[in-house]
């Protein structure tokens, strides 16, 4: 069976990484009180960014960088819109997606049919030869367990530090957190900031290791899956990572399915995702209680320096 | 206390904003130990200054000496190193929190160590202040929720305490409670600054009072020498005058009416109401008393027909059973409804006058024909309001949101009794709203009783209570005693009453029917 | 130090001229972009803005592209006065636009003049019933419509996907991915000779008027102000949140749903595999640049076509690429927002100022 089960289940880790990071930092920034809907935007200006620099300089780690500040910058954009200037969160995010679609297609206009080697796999030697465990656990980019260890230093920091505790906090009741003496709008920003470089690296391994191309529009909806995760995980980061890999599942799966001669309209199957994803979004929002226990009370509400 | 050096020392404070001057030149010195009350009306600028004090907000000019030194306090973590402790009116707490994350948020980062479990443990026994630092602040009640921003305040041993409105959501016998910590505070050395427009509560505790009017000072005294009567007059700088009680006609019969009404709250920290009963006869105003939380809202919501119960029969207005009509019905019924928040849910902030006017209006002042909106009646409409209820309004084409709370609450008041309502029922009547104003919204309620209209009040102000109120009945916990006439029940019994303490009562009762 | 100060009532003045404000910022921020890709500024604006009227044919051509946003974004604003987050409209427009284009195929070789306003009437409904399932999950369920409405595209663009290149592919054709071309009954009146102005672009100003009227002086309108300004006052005044969000989704897919039929039986005459160039999205900028005001929304949809002929233009004339219209439309959008805090705060110099609760979504 390991024929095709190995190959499918990497796969399924490649087309999951981009998500959980996206997904991940788009967690803490909800959490902090803010509604991202730009994810989309910051992952595809991240994608060129890397694929960009990856291209210009050769260097996968320059690249690497490059989609996290890309997906930052534009993550700045959105923060100051909406922190500094108060605008409304839904409108700027939907711009933040606009602009960075049509951005990152006029940078990488002279980017189009080059490649890019893509990342190095971390290969150990014997170990990385183990069968069935040893290419699922060794073997990958950098990225993948990048992936991985972002997913459990955000749970850390969200549940055990004090920055977690503030980050939690100026989400709960931003009024409090400002009357009590924090900088609310400092606070929100430092996680958008977050969530803009995390959108941008899950952006960065799509152009570097997915598909070590550029193509116009490549996230192909991947960041409003992401959000929708975010929703799926009620904001816990491992819960995330488990929503990308199921979805990345669902992906993988209606792929091979066509491959194991199943006659449905390949259009049918590349709905699966959205489907599900509508279907788990009903689920949760039925079970309303639990949910607003782990949603943050002031997602969405800007925050004027009150008294 | 002479020849000590004054743990605070305000000079010349002044703070405007746009169109309103908060603070101008207010003095204010406070020695160690002393409970200072400051005293004034909502609006007076105590708010502004203490905000001040604790470095939520810097003012325009003034000094700030501390302990003899003088300082600029930028921020409350500042003001925190100084030893000033803030207890905030509308907790500064984090519903989803545990009460060690709460008090951990609030305390320098040094303090909020591995133990701080348990120093929150042994401060609570120290000061008689029960808490479980595990459980998480939506599950406490309201005065479980102060205890933590006390609590929050003495772990850093402060040597001035703010305390904003600290009683006003708890029940008689949980101020007294507070009290002995707060007398037991001073006797350490603590100054104690109790903000406050409770004239009995500051005459029992407070060593001396600064009273505010106005954004400035007014007058200073021992509250244990003057009456509460004499310190009102300071407040509100005028001799009160109590409002009219009209002669009463005889009372009709039951108007509105509340049958073993029962339901499950949907919000996640709302109250359940547990068979309530309750008869409103025209003629008559009926007060419900009760601390904030303890299911007014709940009521208030049924009442309206914003939420709907599975039993029309058990909300009737005259003959008509409304349980399962929503607002535009029981409006045509003949209910008119004043909630507690004015902007926002009694009227649409960023709306003109008139349109809030249509709001309510719409169907029984009749400003629609065919779906089309009469706009020439409607401002007509609008125009009465303000002028038969003495709204002062640069005009009606203004948005809600540029009136004063008392002007807004009088054109609210005015649009629901120009539709010659027989039942109203309003929550907190005049809360935040300046005396005059509040004086001529309690006087219309009666008049509007006087008419023949059935008038429920559900309010937390017991004073306001007494003066309107024929019959006055509690609300504790979702449940709501029986009214009984307000000659025959004493502030005592109703704090019981308001407390959950009322076995005696109603024995009292039963044995009456 | 500048700070935000919340002004009393919300400045009017600010209201109209903060879109004017954005475009010049646009304008110049544009400006600055095309001097770093090296391109002459001054040429590529007029390229971008200018050339594009130059001609009665390009005046034609902007109506054409208005049409649909016009449509749309006025559909959309209804939606997004009462804070019901409809940014599903490229779903229902390709979903309208299948429903309208699929009465013209069923009936291929019928020639009756009732083809058309069966196919409207059709696009309508689809585009209805396509918007119908966010607000059933909406209102039962109490799912968040924009992610719903969002999926909804992606399945609506799979669907016409599948449609031509299976059931639906014209049995003449060389294996394209394309229906059959419309018959002259399907195909949408030409109100311009030579041109290929269309009569859709007066069914826009005909919506426009419409809308006018509701939003401003019908009672559906005021509740759905109500309902998007204070959800309280709106109970408070016994209009039901659960109706409003069927009127509204029902409004906005509908409106999407006829500007698809009207594509389809209009510019292009057949379905292919790429029906709008994105106007669902587009639309949504152009109802908060038109201030959510039917008026206003006829204005920005006209500016917002520009950008798409400009685009078509730089790409023909300077060999830029034409995703140039998505950063222009971008930044006006990020330059109206901006703007807007004009609209409800002033700046001041100095200290920290007058407290203010949170402002809604």
């Amino acid at each position: 069976m390991g024929d095709w089960l190995v190959p499918a289940l990497l796969t399924i880790i490649t087309a999951s990484t981009p998500l959980v990071f996206a997904a991940v930092g788009e967690v803490v920034v909800e959490k902090s009180g803010v509604l991202n809907l730009g994810i989309e935007g910051m992952m595809i200006v991240g994608a060129i960014s890397a694929f960009a620099v990856g291209v210009t300089t050769g260097s996968a780690t320059l690249a690497i960088f490059a989609g996290a500040i890309g997906g930052a910058a534009v993550a700045f954009i959105f923060g100051f819109l909406t922190l500094n200037l108060l605008a409304n969160q839904v409108a700027a995010g939907l711009a933040l997606t606009i602009f960075g679609l049509g951005f990152s297609a006029l940078l990488g206009h002279g980017f189009v049919g080059k490649t890019f080697p893509g990342l190095p796999k971390l290969e150990i030697p014997i170990i990385s030869e183990i069968p069935f465990i040893g290419p699922l656990l060794f073997g990958h980019d950098i990225l993948v367990y990048g992936s991985v260890i972002i997913v459990i230093s955000t749970t850390y920091m969200l549940n055990k530090t004090r920055v977690g505790l503030l980050i939690r906090a100026v989400g709960e009741n931003h009024d409090a957190a400002h009357s009590i003496g924090y900088s609310v709008n400092k606070i929100r920003m430092a996680c958008v900031l977050f969530g803009g470089a995390m959108a941008g690296l899950g952006g960065a391994y799509l152009s570097l290791a997915y598909t070590p191309l550029w193509v116009e529009g490549m996230t192909s909806g991947r960041g409003w899956i992401a959000l929708a995760l975010v929703v799926f995980a009620s904001w816990k980061a491992w819960r995330a990572f488990l929503g990308a890999y199921l979805f990345g599942g669902i992906t993988i799966i209606q792929l091979h399915a066509q491959g194991f001669g199943v006659e449905i309209a390949p259009e049918f199957l590349s709905m699966l995702p959205y489907l599900a994803t509508i279907v788990v979004l009903v689920l949760i929002s039925r079970d309303s209680s639990r949910a607003k226990l782990n949603a943050p009370a002031c997602l969405g509400r800007s925050f004027h320096e009150a008294g | 206390m002479t020849g000590q050096i004054p743990r605070l020392e305000l000079e010349g404070i002044s703070k405007a904003y746009p169109g309103v001057v908060a603070n101008e030149n207010v003095s204010l010195k406070i020695m160690p130990g002393e409970i200072h009350a400051l005293l004034g009306e909502n609006g007076a600028g105590k708010s502004t200054l203490v905000k001040f004090i604790y470095g939520v907000q810097t003012a325009d000019s003034g000094s700030f000496k501390w302990e003899g030194q003088e300082f600029a306090v930028a921020n409350p973590s500042m003001a925190r190193k100084l030893g000033i402790g803030m207890v905030f009116q509308h907790f500064s707490l984090f519903d989803a929190l545990s009460v060690e994350e709460n008090i951990a948020i609030g305390i320098s980062p040094e303090l909020a160590g591995d133990n701080l479990g348990r120093q929150i443990r042994d401060v609570s026994r120290q000061y008689g202040l029960p808490l479980d630092p595990d459980r998480f602040v939506h599950t406490l009640s309201v005065g479980e929720r102060q205890r933590i921003e006390v609590v929050r305040c003495l772990l850093q041993n402060p040597k001035l305490l703010i305390m904003d409105e600290p009683t006003s959501v708890l029940t008689p016998q949980e101020v007294a409670e507070l009290f002995k910590t707060l007398r037991r505070l001073s006797e350490e050395g603590v100054s104690i600054l109790y903000i406050s427009h409770k004239l009995q509560e500051i005459k029992d505790l407070c060593h001396v009072a600064t009273i505010m009017r106005m954004g400035r000072v007014v007058d200073s005294c021992i509250p244990s020498e003057e009456s509460p009567l004499s310190m009102a007059e300071m407040m509100m700088g005028a001799n009160l005058v109590s409002p009219e009680k009209p002669e009463k006609s005889v009372h009709g019969g039951p108007h509105l009416v509340v049958k073993n009404l029962s339901l499950q709250s949907d919000h996640q920290h709302g109250v359940d109401l547990k068979n309530i009963n309750l008869e409103v006869c025209k003629g008559e105003v009926v007060g419900i008393a009760g601390i904030a939380g303890n299911g007014q809202i709940e009521v208030m919501e049924i009442l309206t027909g914003e939420v709907l119960v599975e039993d029309p029969n058990s909300v009737l207005i005259g003959e008509i059973c409304v349980g399962c009509e929503g607002p535009k019905f029981r409006r045509n019924a003949g209910l008119g409804f004043v909630p507690e928040e004015r902007l926002g849910h009694g009227a649409v902030p960023e709306m003109s006058l008139w349109e809030n006017a249509f709001l309510s209006g719409f169907q029984t002042m009749c400003l629609v024909s065919r779906g089309f909106i009469d706009v020439q009646e409607s401002i007509k409409y609008a125009l009465s309001i303000v002028s038969k209820f003495n709204v002062k309004t640069p005009g009606i084409k203004h948005a809600a949101n540029s009136l004063s709370g008392g002007n807004l609450q009088k054109f609210i008041f005015g649009r629901e009794i120009l539709q010659n309502p027989e039942v109203i029922v309003a929550l907190q009547p005049t809360w935040g709203v300046d005396a005059g104003s509040a004086a001529f919204i309690r006087q219309s309620l009666m008049d509007l009783a006087a008419k023949g209209a059935a008038v429920l009040v559900i309010s937390q102000d017991l004073q306001e209570l007494f003066e309107v109120s024929d019959r006055i009945a509690v609300i504790y916990e979702g449940t709501v005693s029986s009214p009984r006439p307000a000659e025959d029940i004493t502030v005592e019994e109703i704090g019981l009453l308001m407390a959950g303490i009322s076995s005696e009562v109603e024995l009292g009762l039963t044995a009456d029917a | 130090m500048l700070r935000l100060e919340l002004r009393g009532e919300m400045s009017q003045p600010m209201v109209y001229l903060s879109p004017i404000f954005a475009v010049i910022l646009t304008f110049i921020a544009g400006i600055i972009m095309f001097t770093f890709l090296g391109v002459d500024p001054v040429k590529a604006i007029i390229t971008f803005f200018i050339t594009p009227l130059n001609s009665l044919d390009g005046l034609a051509e902007l109506f054409v592209k208005a049409t649909p946003l016009v449509l749309i974004a006025v559909g959309l604003s209804f939606g997004f006065q009462a804070n019901i987050w409809n940014i599903g409209a490229e779903g229902q427009l390709t979903i309208g636009a299948l429903a309208g284009g699929g009465v013209a195929l069923l009936f291929f070789n019928v020639d009756t003049p009732f083809l058309m306003p069966a196919m409207l009437v059709s696009g309508v409904l689809g585009g209805m019933a396509w918007a119908a399932i966010p607000a059933i999950l909406k209102t039962k369920c109490g799912t968040n419509e924009i992610l719903t409405s969002l999926m909804l595209t992606y399945v609506g663009l799979l669907v016409l996907s599948y449609l031509i290149h299976g059931p639906w592919k014209d049995p003449d054709g060389q294996n394209f991915p394309e229906s059959r071309l419309f018959h002259d009954a399907a195909l949408i009146p030409i109100i311009l000779d030579e041109t290929r102005l269309h009569l859709g672009w007066i069914i826009a100003l005909f919506g426009v008027a419409v809308a006018w009227v509701i939003m401003t002086r019908h009672m559906i309108g005021f509740q759905i102000r109500v309902i998007g300004l204070a959800p309280m006052a709106a109970r408070f005044a016994g209009f039901k949140e659960k109706h409003i969000i069927w009127m509204t989704l029902m409004i906005s897919g509908g409106a999407a749903g006829l500007a698809g039929t009207i594509e389809v039986s209009g510019p292009v005459g057949q379905i292919i595999p790429v029906i709008s160039p994105g106007y669902g999205f587009t639309a949504i900028i152009v109802a908060f640049l038109g201030r959510l005001h039917p008026v206003g929304c006829l204005f920005a949809g006209l500016l917002m076509a520009l950008t798409y002929l400009g685009g078509d233009n730089a790409q023909i004339e300077m060999n830029l690429p034409n995703a140039v219209t998505g950063v222009f439309q971008g930044m006006l959008l990020f330059f109206l927002l901006a703007c807007d805090v004009l609209v409800r705060y002033r700046f001041r110099i100095g200290s920290l100022t007058k407290a203010t609760g949170g402002a809604n979504l």
